[in-house]
Order: C-alpha cells, then sequence, then structure tokens
C-alpha cells in the first residue's frame, strides 16, 4: 500500500480521458476547486483508488495543493487513499441491519473471507469495509459488493454471493 | 382523485418509464405551471396547501421557497434548486424508493420548484452508494431532455433549466443541508455558520433552496389537484400523504404511502403485519436514528409533525425501527452511538470528543464493566452535548435524542447491566467485530 517515501513529488500522468472527464466537469462549475470531489472519484473509478501521485496530477490541474486535495479526499468515505482489492464488500452496521443480526453475519462474512474490516484478502479478490445503512432497511441485513445491493443476506448464502464475484 | 400520489403509479408499473408517466398525466402539472402560472402563485399554492419538508425538520415548503429574492433583489448570478437525495440516516429508505421507482415524479417536482424560485440549475446531491437510482435518473434525465421538458424553453415557455447528478463522496453529515452545500462546491462536509440561511446566500454563495426528494414529489400533485385537496389527504392538521415504513422484527417490513396522520399502532399492525411471533414490541424509533424513542403509550398517537413532538420526539423521516424484546437497549444505544460518533465532522468538540466518550460509556456498561453513577454521568454529559447552541450543527443532539429517551423509557436494563456486571440479553462473552490491524 505504501508509497515510496522518497522526498519528491512523484511524477504521475492523468490519462487524456480522465482529463476529458475532470475538465467536463470544470465547465459547468463556477471555479475548478469545486470539481476537487468529482476529480478524485473520476480518478479512483480508472485506478482503483487515489495515491499521492495522483492527488499531485489533479493538484496540477485543478490548481490546489496535495494538502488542500488531501483534506477533503481524507473527509469522505467513498475516496479511497489506498489500494482496494478487485471488489468492495461494504456490510451495513446500522440500527435495522443490527437488530437483525448484522452483527453476527459480519463475523461470518469475516470468517468466511478470512479478512478483518479494513482489510483486503492476499489474492487482492476482496476489500471488507463497514457501511452506514444503505437504504433498504426493510429487506436487512444488507451488503453491497461493487455496485449490486444485496438483500437480507443469511450467512449459508455466502459462498454463493462471493462465488459470482472473481 | 388519488389517495396515493407518491405512489399510484409504481403501483402499476412497478418501474415507471417516461411513457407510463404521461399516460398517468405526468408533466402536465409542469407545463401548465410554466405556461400557465407566475413564480408567486407556486409558491402561494405550496404554502396554502401546507406542504412541509419531508427530509426530517418538517419546515413548510412554500414558506422557505418564498425566502428565495426574486427579480432585481436576486443580484446577478444563478439560483440554485438542490433536491437533498442523501439519504443516510440509519432506518431510512424511503427516497431510493421514489428515485428508483418514478424517477420522472421527482424530476417534475424540480422543474416545478426551479420555475418557482426562478433556479437555471438544479442538482441532485445523491447518495454515493445508490448505483440503481443513479441509473434510473440518468436514464429519466436523458429522456426528459429528448422531449424538451429540460434543457431550454421548456414547454415553449421560455424557462430553462439545467439538472445535474452530484454523486455524494459519502458522508452522513452531508445531509445537513449546509455541509451538502460545501460537498456540493467540491470542499470537505462541514456545515456552515446560520445565518446567512441557504435561501439569501448558498451554493457558490447564491440564493439555494434544498429540498428532500419526497418534498419535491409532492408538488405536481399539489399543482394538478390543488391545495385544498392536499390538505384534505391529511387526517390531522397536517396535510397530504407520508411515505411511512418499518423495519425490525415485524411480520412485513416495508414502505406504505398513507394518509398524513396514520395512528403508529396501524401502521404497525395493520400495514406491518403485527411482531413476528415470539417478540414483543418494546419501543420505535419513529421516524430513524436521530429521533426520541417512544413506547407503548404513544402507540396510538397520529404519526404527523405535531403529535410526535408533542409527546418528546420528531417525526423525522417517518420510517420507523422497531426494537422487540431480544434487543438489549443498552448495546442498540451503543450501535447507535457507535453511529454518530464515527459521523462527526468533528469541527466542534462536544461532538467531536464527547460522541466517541459516550459510545465508550455504553460500551462499558454493555460489556460488564458499568459503575454505579454511569447513568447519570451518561444523562449529563449527553444534557450537555445535545442541549442546541452548544454545538455547530444539530447532529450532536440528534445523537442525543435516541439516548436521553432510552434512558428515561429503559433505565432498568441499564440498572441492570450495571447491578449484574454485564448483559443480561447475552449468554456467551461478547465478541465484537471491530477494524482490522491495518
Ligand atoms: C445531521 C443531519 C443529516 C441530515 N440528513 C438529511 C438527509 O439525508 N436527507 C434530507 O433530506 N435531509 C437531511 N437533513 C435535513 C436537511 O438539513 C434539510 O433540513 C432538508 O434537506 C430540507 O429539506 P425539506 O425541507 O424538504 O425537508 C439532515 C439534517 C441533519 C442535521
Ligand atoms: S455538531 Fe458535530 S457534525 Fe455538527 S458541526 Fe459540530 S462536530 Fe460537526
Ligand atoms: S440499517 Fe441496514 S440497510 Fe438500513
Amino acid at each position: 500500500m505504501s508509497e515510496p517515501a522518497q522526498g519528491f513529488e512523484p511524477i504521475e500522468q492523468l490519462s487524456d480521458e480522465e482529463v476529458a472527464l475532470i475538465e467536463h466537469e470544470c465547465a459547468h462549475l463556477p471555479d475548478r476547486q469545486s470539481a476537487a470531489i468529482d476529480a478524485m472519484m473520476i480518478v479512483q473509478k480508472h485506478r482503483g483508488w487515489v495515491s499521492d501521485a495522483s492527488l499531485a496530477a489533479i493538484g496540477r490541474l485543478l490548481g490546489m495543493s496535495v494538502a488542500a486535495l488531501d483534506a477533503i479526499a481524507t473527509f469522505y468515505n467513498r475516496i479511497f487513499r489506498q489500494p482496494v482489492g478487485r471488489h468492495v464488500v461494504m456490510v451495513c452496521d446500522s440500527v435495522s441491519c443490527y437488530i437483525m443480526g448484522a452483527d453476527g453475519l459480519a463475523r461470518d462474512i469475516q470468517k468466511h473471507l478470512g479478512i478483518g474490516y479494513g482489510e483486503t484478502t492476499p489474492d487482492g479478490r476482496f476489500t471488507l469495509l463497514p457501511i452506514v445503512c444503505l437504504g433498504a432497511c426493510d429487506k436487512a441485513p444488507t451488503m453491497l459488493v461493487d455496485e449490486e445491493l444485496i438483500e437480507n443476506v443469511r450467512s449459508e448464502d455466502l459462498a454463493a454471493v462471493f462465488g459470482r464475484f472473481e | 382523485m388519488t389517495q396515493a400520489p407518491l405512489t399510484e403509479r409504481i403501483d402499476r408499473h412497478g418501474h415507471v418509464g417516461i411513457d407510463d408517466y404521461e399516460a398517468g398525466g405526468g408533466y402536465a402539472a409542469a407545463r401548465r405551471a410554466l405556461r400557465e402560472m407566475t413564480p408567486g402563485e407556486l409558491i402561494d399554492l405550496v404554502k396554502d396547501a401546507n406542504l412541509r419538508g419531508r427530509g426530517g425538520a418538517g419546515f413548510p415548503t412554500g414558506v422557505k421557497w418564498g425566502f428565495v429574492p426574486q427579480g432585481d433583489a436576486a443580484g446577478k448570478g444563478p439560483k440554485y434548486l438542490v433536491c437533498n437525495a442523501d439519504e443516510m440516516e440509519p432506518g431510512t429508505f424511503k427516497d431510493r424508493y421514489l428515485m428508483e421507482r418514478d424517477p420522472h415524479l421527482l424530476i417534475e417536482g424540480m422543474i416545478i420548484g426551479a420555475y418557482a424560485i426562478g433556479a437555471g440549475v438544479a442538482y441532485v446531491f445523491l447518495r454515493g452508494e445508490y448505483f440503481e437510482s443513479h441509473r434510473a435518473l440518468d436514464a429519466a434525465i436523458r429522456d426528459a431532455h429528448e422531449r424538451g421538458y429540460l434543457g431550454r424553453d421548456i414547454f415553449g415557455s421560455g424557462f430553462d433549466l439545467d439538472l445535474r447528478i452530484h454523486g455524494s463522496a459519502g458522508r452522513y453529515i452531508c445531509g445537513e443541508e449546509t455541509a451538502l452545500l460545501n460537498a456540493l462546491e467540491g470542499k470537505r462536509a462541514q456545515p456552515r455558520l446560520k445565518p446567512p440561511f441557504p435561501p439569501a446566500s448558498g451554493a457558490w454563495g447564491r440564493p439555494t433552496i434544498v429540498n428532500n426528494v419526497e418534498t419535491l414529489c409532492n408538488v405536481p400533485a399539489i399543482v394538478a389537484h390543488g391545495a385544498e385537496w392536499f390538505r384534505d389527504l391529511g387526517l390531522t392538521d397536517d396535510a397530504g400523504t407520508k411515505l411511512y415504513g418499518a423495519s425490525g422484527r415485524v411480520k412485513q417490513p416495508g414502505l406504505w404511502e398513507l394518509p398524513m396522520g396514520t395512528p403508529i399502532r396501524e401502521i404497525v399492525e395493520v400495514h406491518a403485519g403485527g411482531m413476528q411471533d415470539g417478540y414483543k414490541l418494546r419501543g420505535i424509533l419513529p421516524g430513524g436514528a436521530s429521533t426520541d424513542f417512544l413506547v407503548e403509550q404513544h402507540f396510538d398517537l397520529p404519526m404527523d409533525y405535531g403529535a410526535i413532538a408533542a409527546a418528546g420526539s420528531r417525526m423525522g423521516t417517518g420510517t420507523m425501527i422497531l426494537m422487540d424484546d431480544s434487543v438489549c437497549p443498552v448495546d442498540l444505544s451503543r450501535n447507535l452511538q457507535h453511529f454518530f460518533a464515527q459521523e462527526s465532522c468533528g469541527f466542534c468538540t462536544p461532538c467531536r470528543e464527547g460522541l466517541p466518550w459516550i459510545e465508550e460509556l455504553l460500551t462499558d456498561i454493555e460489556e460488564g464493566r458499568g459503575r454505579p453513577g454511569d447513568i447519570e454521568l451518561l444523562e449529563k454529559h449527553g444534557g450537555y452535548i445535545g442541549a442546541p447552541g452548544n454545538t455547530f450543527c444539530l447532529h450532536a443532539a440528534g445523537a442525543i435524542e435516541p439516548l436521553s429517551s432510552a434512558l428515561k423509557y429503559f433505565r432498568a436494563d441499564f440498572e441492570a447491566h450495571i447491578e449484574r456486571g454485564g448483559c443480561p440479553y447475552r449468554t456467551g462473552p461478547v465478541k465484537r467485530v471491530g477494524m482490522g490491524t491495518r
């Protein structure tokens, strides 16, 4: 996960596509800094996470310091400042799911994947994170795998569900 | 005339496409509003209908719209309408349903709202995890554009509207309307000092209205059927219908559009089918995690703004969380405070430092390390953290609402934990799932 701790800023180029998408956002905003979050989300969509080098490249494009961008990045849940697995699993730990047994489910998921929250499987397949209420409380407990909402999750279904995500 | 203006098309079609929507009279209200009504007439109509905000606070929508400066008083530059679609309040699942199933209803509500306040740009501030809503809204915005309902000179009225989706990068506090505006501007989502309020100075310092999804979805039918019709839908002083929900150990958890003021007991027993066999209802959080508990003595109350407030709670989002007798009120309180502590934006000390402290104390009590005096300590410090004015926004106050009411109604449970040195609801040792080592 770690960036080399060298005394200079690593140079990284954003792809033409990333630049075009970021410029598209800037075009309808009053100033370029307002595109900061969009820009980081765009880069993350292409690279899986937002590295220090990516921040530097975004900073050059938007006229912002790396520190200013990092302060924004670290505020938000969905901006990953370290690499994640091919699939991100987010288990709802909010109150309705809690009532319907989410704590036990989370333990079973951790056992099944062999990792704790905040960790990635050694084969780089899954990263596991807790998430706030997914807005499907009538179908608790719930989890999100990448962009797919999975409702009424039962421990006995885990092998089948995770099996769908190579 | 319809009794279910929010969901009747969903009941008929499941997912409502633009043709289904128009076949049911959709976009006729926006067409009429833009062609035949002045912004002032629309604002008066929504005031007269007594539409109140469905995002939690219940502020009268027409009154809020009326605060936006019009004409020369607005100064130079754009005005904005922002739909708050950040839905992250635990236990709340109503806005996602509307956006996924009937996105044109929201778009039509936003066209009318934007016209009423004179906004040329509108945003849907959408929760990042709502991928299905994003796809549905994207497609619907495209379809509406193609038919000329968005973009330039809508319905030949001369009114232009640019409608965009802003996908949130994720944080509960983004739902607080001034924090939301900072997020929209690409900044950290810290709440802003009020006043000035957003209608005077909002996004990029310009007049801005922030309204909840369900609020805006009510607007087309008010234009179509009138203020009196809307007021008459409600069973009590509050107008319209409400998307009520129930989650927890009920037989049929779900979401129902019912007249505003439907009694709690009817929602639980008739619509949610009552409790699952073997479980007894002990308390409800009536409108999401940040509302005070209500208990048996309150269950005959109508679910509306006034009655629930008089009982010491808030209707909030109207999606209730049911706590049955197998759930430990102390551990549930710990779950709630974990959420609020984690989601504090960190700006002010009582919230940033106080909420984790409360979570820790609740964890101690739950795990058998509670001491005599801890309940009083929770009350005292909770009261301090939750008192309006002690913190910069209402996040901290919202966190304390379910705690202080739990201490009131389930006090014996807290006492039993301390006396027994552990949780009476558990048999084995407590095994918690925490963050792994990084
Ligand atoms: C901590 C906090 C979180 C909030 N989250 C939401 C939310 O997710 N959705 C929402 O519509 N309103 C939320 N609100 C309320 C908004 O600040 C605002 O009152 C509302 O969007 C106004 O719309 P309405 O008048 O149509 O209800 C939240 C308020 C606070 C204090
Ligand atoms: S009360 Fe909490 S969330 Fe609100 S501004 Fe203060 S620290 Fe931030
Ligand atoms: S509490 Fe888990 S989906 Fe709402």
